[in-house]
């Protein structure tokens, strides 16, 4: 088979087994749109006066956010350490797949599931609360989309060096993301928060995605919006995930 | 041994270091083109350790391995398409169908068997459309050896094929494995039970503390070892105490070197004892000189021998001897 059609193949494969996990599919497709919909109903989606937006252009980009770090983060490294450790990977080392289709074929199926969280989450706010992307801000959008799942692939195969067996797995990545989550405007915006929790979400790359995408839906931003210092961190944040896994990523069972 | 385009696997000297632990300390093993070679060695023998250096799995230390012409550690693509490997209690995704699996794998391959085929080949047929999660122990393992042929390998590994199955899982495995010698298919195979060895192999090698201390057919194992025969028969017909002297303390020796190798519990002492003094037992090497001058002796007390029976050694007692796990130094 040609290495398009291994690709190919091997994102289809991810996907089927995505479609028939519940667990991966509640987190990554069913959750967010419960949260999405808990805090627009808590807050209301009320005009914010210091902005001048709706509450939900905030939870809008905030959930797609937490939607793009469950596809490509926690289920690829999820899925990397199941395999892993039942020894699929290291009997895949012994056949002719080159290791980049492999890691290429998770990444593609990542891709497929962020744009289709995408389409929903927009759909759902477009529909439900009248959010808005300005069809200027869409190559931003997509740029971000893009510099965000690569970074945070690359992370998701950096962390499976850290979880030692399959039971660690799933704590492991809640424990990266989850208090992230309350730091980086994803959740609740950060601008009343204490120096040293914005400090915080300053450092880790989740709240530069969600900043980001947040400038995407701002109906008040005027021309195009450029968030390139995010951009930037997530780049790097993505290269020192390429490099730890270069370093310590194996595919035999630990156990 | 010469390299020859007949040899699938041929191995020199070969060596591997844990750091202070010698795992595999000179291993010579050569694999004709469509033989299929049991590796025989007990757990922590070196079995694994090297047909994953075989495999390309895993860096050696020291020797030289040629693999179908090609040394494994510079293994390539285009090798590992003429290689199927099924490795140790690897666990496939289990919300997969079996055809889903193999359909899967065969994307890794350049010309692969179709997947009906493949499913036909292992027996798995009418389990193409069962979730892998539901299939049973001896069907999983029929799945592992479905997912090394569908790439239409030349050579195929297969370590520890049965190892924790049920008695009829293990047939299966067997019958599956059997099948691969009517594909022309060269195959080397690991296992801790020798019967699985003389089942399935053409040829057994026997690895022990990382060496290969044995190589042959399971007959010549035997003979290898020479180990003692059984000879045995109803005291009632012949009572030991009418035996010739030399019969007589022959016996009365290993009637005592039994007791104290079964000193574990006096309960089993006692009844093993009670059971040689119904049916006493002779080990010997020398069945015809023995035999002989049991029936003289029998002769001579007027009685027939007609519970005399020899039992040949044990494939096991030549396992138990040949890789040094014997606690109670048989066959020295």
């Amino acid at each position: 088979m040609t290495r398009l059609g291994q690709l190919r193949s091997e994102a289809r494969f991810n996907l089927l087994g995505f479609r028939r996990s519940p667990a991966a599919t509640f987190f990554t497709v069913v959750l967010p749109i419960i949260f999405l919909v808990i805090f627009t109903s808590i807050f209301g989606n009320e005009i914010i006066s210091s902005t001048g937006a709706r509450v939900a252009t905030v939870y809008v980009p905030g959930i797609l956010a937490l939607a793009l770090v469950s596809a490509n983060f926690m289920n690829a490294a999820i899925v990397t350490v199941i395999r892993r450790e039942s020894g699929v990977l290291k009997a895949m080392r012994a056949t002719p797949l080159p290791p980049w289709v492999y890691v290429g074929g998770q990444v593609v199926a990542s891709l497929v599931l962020t744009a289709f969280m995408t389409a929903l989450v927009i759909g759902i706010g477009w529909l439900g609360y009248s959010v808005e992307v300005q069809p200027g801000a869409v190559p931003s959008l997509l740029i971000t989309l893009g510099v965000g799942a690569a970074a945070f692939s690359a992370l998701g195969l950096a962390v499976t060096c850290v979880c030692t067996s399959e039971q660690a797995a799933p704590a492991i990545t809640n424990m990266c993301v989850l208090p992230l989550y309350f730091v980086s405007d994803v959740f609740i915006p950060s601008d009343g928060a204490p120096r040293w929790m914005t400090f915080i979400g300053d450092i880790f790359p989740i709240k530069h995605l969600a900043v980001a995408l947040g400038r995407t839906f701002d109906p008040f931003s005027e021309g195009v919006p450029l968030p390139a210092w995010h951009w930037l961190i997530l780049g790097a944040w993505g290269v020192f995930g390429v490099l730890v896994t270069l370093r310590f990523f194996r595919w035999t069972p630990r156990n | 041994m010469s390299g020859g385009a007949h040899l699938a696997i041929e191995v020199t000297g070969l060596r591997k270091r844990y750091g202070e632990v010698e795992a595999v300390s000179g291993v010579d093993l050569s694999v004709a083109t469509g033989e299929v070679v049991a590796f025989l060695g007990p757990n922590g023998a070196g079995k694994t350790t090297t047909v994953e250096i075989l495999e390309g799995l895993r860096t050696r230390s020291s020797g030289d391995v040629q693999v179908l012409g090609v040394d494994p550690a510079e293994a390539t693509a285009e090798w590992r398409e003429r290689i199927g490997v099924v490795l140790q209690g690897a666990k496939h995704e289990g919300d997969f169908t079996a055809a889903e699996i193999v359909t899967m794998w065969s994307a890794y391959y350049r010309s692969p068997r179709p997947t009906p085929e493949v499913l036909h080949l292992v027996g798995l047929a009418e389990a193409a459309g069962t979730r892998t999660r539901r299939l049973s122990g001896g069907q999983k393992q029929r799945l592992a050896v479905a997912l090394a042929l569908v790439g239409d390998p030349e050579l195929v590994f297969l370590d520890e094929p049965t190892t924790g199955f049920d008695p009829a899982a293990r047939r299966e495995a067997w019958q599956t494995i059997d099948g691969l010698r009517s594909l022309g298919v060269t195959v080397l195979l690991t296992t801790h039970y020798m019967d699985e060895a003389d089942h399935l192999a053409d040829r057994i090698a026997v690895i022990s503390r990382g060496r290969i201390v044995a190589d042959g057919t399971a007959l010549e194992l035997a003979a290898q070892v020479a180990m003692p025969s059984q000879i045995s028969w109803d005291a009632a017909e012949l009572s030991p105490g009418v035996l010739p002297d030399r019969l007589r303390d022959l016996l009365r020796g290993q009637d005592a070197s039994m007791r104290s190798r079964t000193a574990v519990g006096t309960a089993a002492v006692e009844r093993q004892t009670e059971r040689r003094a119904e049916r006493p037992a002779l080990a010997t090497r020398d069945v015809d000189e023995v035999v002989r001058e049991l029936l003289a002796a029998a002769e001579e007390a007027g009685t027939r021998l007609d519970s005399l029976a020899v039992q040949p050694p044990t494939l096991e007692d030549t396992y138990l001897a040949l890789t040094g796990d014997s606690s109670s130094g048989d066959g020295s």
